[in-house]
């Protein structure tokens, strides 16, 4: 009789999990903004993967011969850069740069931002005070600006631009997640494990933690569009990834040079900006509807 | 109010000197700029004869205390390249900064209060639809490079507005339209769904029912509650717009703090960057003050808290 209800347990929780998914998939083929935006971000994905079967040439090879060449000339669908590299390849190269970024920095700044969240409003008391005076003072400073101040200081590359944008995004999960934890704290249930004398770690770790999942990945989504562009503009001003890396960012900058004459060279990198950041960002909306809709129009 | 208005100030004066702080150990981290002014097989001795006359011998906690000494009293020292009171220069470019991110301020509200006050009345028809769809795009556009496309067209192309420099009003079209396109996406979202809120409310549908006409509906009782809410936007989107100033005036070569600051930052200047970082960090948190203190008053429930 014992092992029987177990077994139909499992396998109702299983069917559970699984009829969720589909329940989501369903809703988000209702949604066509939703829609666009996972579509957006699976071909962003195969392109971030599959990119260097994909990509007709060589994202790196300089044909000087062959340089500045307009879209549709010589197999070059977007035409050539300064120094006779395939835009096309560029870009498609460039987007996993672009991936890896906004990933690693929603990762970074998510889990910093969390755990900092998480001290603050479940211990309360001075440490919920310094660390949230911490978090006012980082945000009343322009985010854009201190991207560039760190990266600029802590010098090129595709790790310390992460770190960056970490550093200066991480405030904002702490804040969210913060609050959430407070208000988690008033749930009946969790003041029931209390009052059963459940201890203070068992109740983190087993009820606050797997409540604070979903605002964690909502946010996370939302923010991968502000870190890409970020990144862009950073890469853009020269600091960031730097060349010969193909990123959107220091396309466009090597772009501009050539405005007044080739104009594909910065016109496209934008147009891929733009479609992530736009797949991301409908994605994340979509996703917040869905699972929280509470949090509409914050 | 006063205690409000105290603690406040209080708070203005610690995001001042932590950023300030902060900026300070990332710089002096970053390395020894002395290496930068001399080529690079240059003596060692040249090198700390360098260190010496700079000030950069000395330990770390010496320096902080004598950096934060002086800038209490407006002093960052001179730019490392033109000697220059660093300070002073930052100063010298911030009405340039000012001008651009205000006329930026105005020309978004103006296009995005009618818009999404619009948008909210007629909600779910077309033009709302589209308006939403148009601010969802906006917000995935990258500043600097619709500045980039506008060069293109404007300056490249149709030959009518110049693509960098400062000084003229056709000199300001290009930039503070840059600047605009990103306010113009969050203002028309906010406005809407803070009409929105204002519409749902029990007295608008009273008075709607006591016959208010439409106009005096929406500009007496509807736009005068959902502005409480705009307030707190506009003033943390002018920092914003500072911020986002700096990348617009690197594009379109304006004479401004963010392209100082920009360049400062290619050449290690750091008596110009630190001035920069405080000066921003004074007017961002400014300007958050006096949100806070206008918010303050015309919701009375803040002062209560």
């Amino acid at each position: 009789m014992e092992t029987s209800t177990v077994t139909t347990n499992t396998v109702k929780v299983k069917y559970k999990q699984k009829s969720k998914l589909r329940e989501m998939f369903r809703k988000l083929t209702r949604s066509w903004t939703g829609m666009l935006g996972f579509c957006l971000i699976i071909l962003l994905i195969i392109l971030s993967i599959f990119g260097d079967w994909i990509a007709p040439f060589d994202p790196m090879d300089a044909q000087l011969r062959d340089r500045l060449l307009p879209p549709l000339t010589d197999g070059h669908l977007l035409g050539t850069d300064q120094l006779g590299r395939d835009i096309l390849s560029r870009i498609i190269d460039g987007t996993r740069v672009s991936m890896i970024i906004g990933l690693a920095t929603a990762f970074l700044a998510g889990i910093i931002g969390t755990i900092v969240g998480v001290i603050a409003g479940y211990y309360r008391g001075w440490v919920d005070v310094v660390l949230m005076r911490i978090v006012d003072v980082q945000l009343s400073f322009p985010f854009i600006l201190l991207v560039l101040v760190i990266s600029a200081v802590l010098g090129a590359g595709l790790t310390n631009i992460v770190i960056s944008l970490a550093l200066a995004g991480w405030v904002l999960f702490a804040r969210v997640i913060r609050s959430e934890v407070l208000a988690l704290r008033e749930k009946e249930f969790i003041i029931a494990a209390i009052a059963t004398g459940v201890s203070k770690f068992e109740i983190l770790v087993k009820h606050i933690l797997p409540n604070i999942f979903t605002p964690i990945i909502i946010l996370a989504s939302l923010q991968i569009g502000t870190y890409i562009i970020a990144e862009a503009s950073v890469s853009f001003l020269g600091f960031g990834v730097q060349p010969p890396t193909p990123a959107w960012g220091n396309m466009l900058n090597e772009g501009k040079d050539y405005i007044f004459n080739s104009w594909w060279l910065i016109t496209f990198p934008g147009i891929a900006i733009i479609l992530t950041t736009l797949g991301i960002n409908l994605f994340g909306d979509w996703l917040r509807d869905t699972l929280d809709p509470e949090l509409k129009g914050e | 109010m006063l205690d409000f208005i105290i603690k406040r100030i209080l708070q203005v004066i610690l995001v001042v000197f932590l950023a300030l702080t902060v900026v300070f150990f990332l710089v002096r981290l970053s390395g020894d700029p002395t290496t930068l002014f001399l080529p690079p097989d240059a003596p060692k001795e040249q090198i700390e004869e360098y260190r010496e006359l700079l000030g950069f011998n000395r330990p770390l906690y010496v320096q902080y205390g004598e950096f934060m000494f002086n800038a209490i009293q407006g002093d960052f020292g001179e730019s490392l390249r033109s000697g220059e009171d660093a300070l002073g220069l930052v100063l010298q470019r911030m009405p340039a900064t000012f001008q651009l991110a205000i006329s930026a301020l105005a020309l978004s509200l103006l296009i995005a209060i009618p818009l999404g006050v619009f948008s909210a009345y007629k909600r779910n028809t077309i033009f709302d639809r589209l308006s939403v769809g148009i601010t969802v795009i906006g917000q995935a556009i990258p500043n600097f490079w619709f500045g980039l496309i506008l060069i293109y067209i404007f300056a490249a192309q149709l030959k009518i507005l110049p693509s960098s420099g400062g000084g003229s009003i056709a000199h300001m079209v290009l930039p503070v339209a840059t600047l605009a396109l990103y306010s113009i996406s969050r203002f028309v979202r906010f406005t809407r769904s803070a009409m929105l809120d204002v519409l749902n409310k029990d007295y608008i549908r009273t008075s709607k029912a006591a016959g208010a006409p439409t106009s005096s509906l929406i500009m007496k009782y509807a736009l005068k509650n959902s502005l409480i809410p705009i307030i707190t936007l506009v003033a943390l989107d002018l920092g914003v717009l500072l911020g986002g100033a700096v990348i617009t005036e690197a594009v379109f070569s304006w004479p401004g703090v963010g392209r100082l600051l920009h360049q400062s930052l290619m050449n290690r200047d750091f008596p110009i960057v630190l001035a920069g970082v405080f000066i921003i960090a004074i007017i961002y948190a400014v300007i958050n003050f006096i949100a806070d203190i206008l918010y303050a008053y015309v919701n009375p429930q803040i002062r209560v808290k």
